[in-house]
């Protein structure tokens, strides 16, 4: 089985269900820009996230998750995370705060540095396309996910997620 | 039993208290309460808010895609429908079940058992054991895996693993963990690698290990409040699902074997395929959702249950002996046929031959487990998955009809299609479709039984919620962003005028509004 690579990136969403569809196309976008630094890079997409993706978390040295939101106040958001008993545990889904709590509980450490980039979505339905906005806010997390392939360094992320609104 | 909670006689003079959304269930549902002056129970109603339009969504498609396809309708059992989708059309490119390859038959086996296996381990670790182990009216702190894997680190890790390695059984039979293309029209994409065998051997024994444990454990939870755990949400009920012509327990492909409360057979090795003249679907004004019945049996009395507890009551025995045992000392339990103590009683003492406890549906699901665990040992060590031919051809057909048993019950795939190969029509009958009577029914029973002139309290709600998930629902939505699922409680005085309201937001905080 191949080896573990050093940095994460891991989008969720259906595409299938209209701007759900964010997380997964913006992974379309890296795949296809063939960059030497993506050698580094592991790129692992799921409709959801659940308690066993805290073990894609190991030895990793640094983590993006990459998600559609119906509650980001821009185009995009992107916060680093801390492991977090939020609700989302007690369902069929959980966000990237409880799968890192779940790793801290399993692991008995803290998790790699790990950063959510949230792409606003509005409209959800089975068998939609991406509406109009979501393809506009879409580009510019592409454009934003490539300045943040171009330096896989935590002290330059963590800089980037200071820098508020997207 | 408890259909006289239907429908009150005079709900405008009634309390009316939601719980919107169930938590802990796939999607959406939503349970309401009528209450009188008295807090008794006046109706209850469990609604589940169900998307209707899979039809739409596979229409219009060439059903080569509708493989990958389908895997979008559930972001929680995607390979169900990709397995239920292969099996119709294959016969519409002419492969019946028993053409295809068997090699290509062995791996969809395997596809079928990693994907049941790590359906049931979320659900009974992640999103059950935390009422099984903390008590259903503990505090609602508790009831998460967080705090399973604090107080009983062992059993969420064992949990987490679980699941982990029912993921792999599906990314290497697939090539990919979601979205893969694992069964085509006729047969199977790839074969198993050694590698890829070797792999998942590496781990098999001790996730029976785990498997053999976990049932010890529903086992020992179950008993240690017998009284209790055999009267909550439990109500006698026909069972349906499908059977191996020799009887046992099957979840790809066999002949539909329903029973009804007492264990007497209604139909058995029924051909799937003309499932149309053994199940209609009742619409009821109040739900979107469908009340599925045996036409045999009437709208009344044909209504049934389908899943794990169904599989284990309806089977002859299981094939593998480690899930084979359990399910023997299981009926055992329920004073079962199989059970050495209920043939020594005399007929006066009447036996159930069938369990139907609702939360023996955790017991059973462990049972499968077992079985699924046990079972993909058997074909890791069986060459055919490595090699041989993995695709059939036939005679192009217009239509094709797909059953398998998916984690949740029994699945229905029907298409039709056009010369141009595109899909006309499609028909799918999901699990949580057939289970919605008996839902509806435990939620009345739990309602009448233990809520019935009690102030009402988030715990006290918790066991409806407790009642609903032993099902294991999957309300048909992948989708999942942060926002979308509050808890919502209200209560209503007599005149309707909202006197309380309790939101739980989606980030935990509970709110007093």
């Amino acid at each position: 089985m191949p080896e573990t690579k050093p940095v994460l990136v891991f989008g969720y969403g259906n595409l299938s269900r209209g701007d759900d569809a964010l997380g997964p196309l913006l992974l379309e976008y890296i795949e296809r820009r063939e960059k030497p630094v993506l050698r580094a890079v592991e790129i692992l997409s799921d409709f959801q996230l659940q308690i066993e993706h805290a073990l894609d978390l190991e030895n990793r040295e640094l983590v993006l998750f990459v998600d559609a939101s119906v509650v980001c106040g821009h185009a995009f958001d992107f916060v680093e995370l801390a492991p977090a008993r939020d609700d989302s545990y007690t369902t069929h889904a959980m966000s990237p705060a409880a799968v890192l709590a779940v790793y801290q509980s399993i692991k008995k450490q803290t998790p790699p540095p790990c950063f959510l980039l949230s792409i606003k979505g509005e409209s959800f339905e089975l068998g939609e396309g991406l509406s109009a906005a979501a393809e506009t806010h879409l580009a510019a997390a592409c454009e934003f996910a490539d300045g943040l392939l171009d330096g896989l360094d935590v002290a330059k992320w963590r800089h980037r997620a200071q820098e508020k609104p997207h | 039993m408890y259909e006289h909670l239907e429908t009150a006689a005079n709900r405008d003079t009634l309390k009316r208290v939601v719980v919107d959304p169930v938590s802990r269930v796939e999607g959406h549902g939503k349970v309401t309460l009528l209450l009188d002056e008295n807090n008794k129970v006046q109706q209850a109603r469990l609604h589940i808010v169900e998307f209707r339009g899979f039809e739409r969504f596979i229409q219009g498609r060439p059903y080569w895609e509708l493989p990958v396809l389908v895997q979008r309708l559930c972001g929680i059992c995607p390979v169900s429908h990709h397995l239920a989708a292969a099996k119709a059309i294959d016969q519409l490119v002419g492969v019946d079940p028993e053409s295809l390859p068997v090699s290509a038959d062995k791996l969809r086996r395997l596809l079928h058992f990693g994907q049941v296996l790590q359906s049931h381990a979320l659900h009974f670790f992640h999103l059950s054991s935390p009422d099984l182990l903390f008590g259903f009216e503990s505090d609602i702190g508790k009831r998460n895996i967080i705090a399973v894997l604090t107080d009983y680190p062992d059993i969420g890790l064992q949990g987490v693993k679980m699941r982990k390695y029912g993921q792999e059984v599906i990314r290497m039979v697939s090539g990919k963990r979601v979205h893969g293309t694992g069964a085509i029209a006729g047969g199977m994409n790839k074969a198993l690698s050694k590698e890829e065998r070797d792999y998942l051997l590496a781990d098999i024994d001790q996730i029976i290990q785990w498997a053999v444990d976990s049932v010890a454990l529903i086992k020992k939870v179950h008993c240690a409040n017998l009284p209790y755990y055999d009267e909550f949400a439990t109500i006698r009920s026909n069972y349906l699902g499908l059977v191996k012509s020799d009887g046992a327990l099957e979840l790809y492909h066999g002949g539909i074997r329903a029973k009804n409360a007492a264990g007497e057979t209604i139909t058995d090795h029924f051909d799937y395929c003309c499932y149309n003249d053994l199940i209609h679907e009742e619409v009821r004004s109040w739900t979107y959702m469908k009340f599925p019945y045996l036409l045999s049996q009437g709208k009344e009395d044909g209504w049934y249950r389908v899943g794990p507890l169904a599989r284990v009551n309806n089977c002859d025995f299981i094939n593998t002996p480690l899930a084979e045992a359990a399910r023997v000392e299981f009926k055992a339990h329920g004073g079962g046929a199989d059970s050495l103590s209920a043939a020594a009683l005399p007929p006066s003492l009447a036996v159930e031959a069938m369990v139907h406890s609702t939360l023996a549906f955790h017991w059973a699901r462990l049972i499968e487990v077992l079985h699924c665990a046990e079972s993909i040992k058997d074909l890791l060590h069986d060459g055919d998955l490595l090699s041989g031919e993995l695709v059939a051809q036939g005679e192009k057909r217009y239509e094709g009809i797909g059953v398998i048993e998916a984690p949740r019950g029994t699945l229905f795939h029907h298409y039709q299609v056009d010369e141009n190969d595109i899909v006309t029509k499609a028909n799918l009958i999901v699990s949580t479709t057939s289970n919605n009577m008996a839902m509806n029914e435990s939620v009345r029973q739990v309602a009448a039984e233990y809520l019935s002139g009690r102030e009402l309290t988030e715990p006290l709600l918790n066991n409806l919620e407790v009642a609903i998930r032993a099902y294991d629902p999957c309300l048909s939505c992948a989708t999942h962003a942060v926002g979308k699922m509050p808890l919502q409680l209200e209560l209503r005085d007599v005149d309707g005028v909202l006197i309380d309201k309790l939101v739980k937001h989606s980030d935990g905080e509970i709110e007093r509004a």
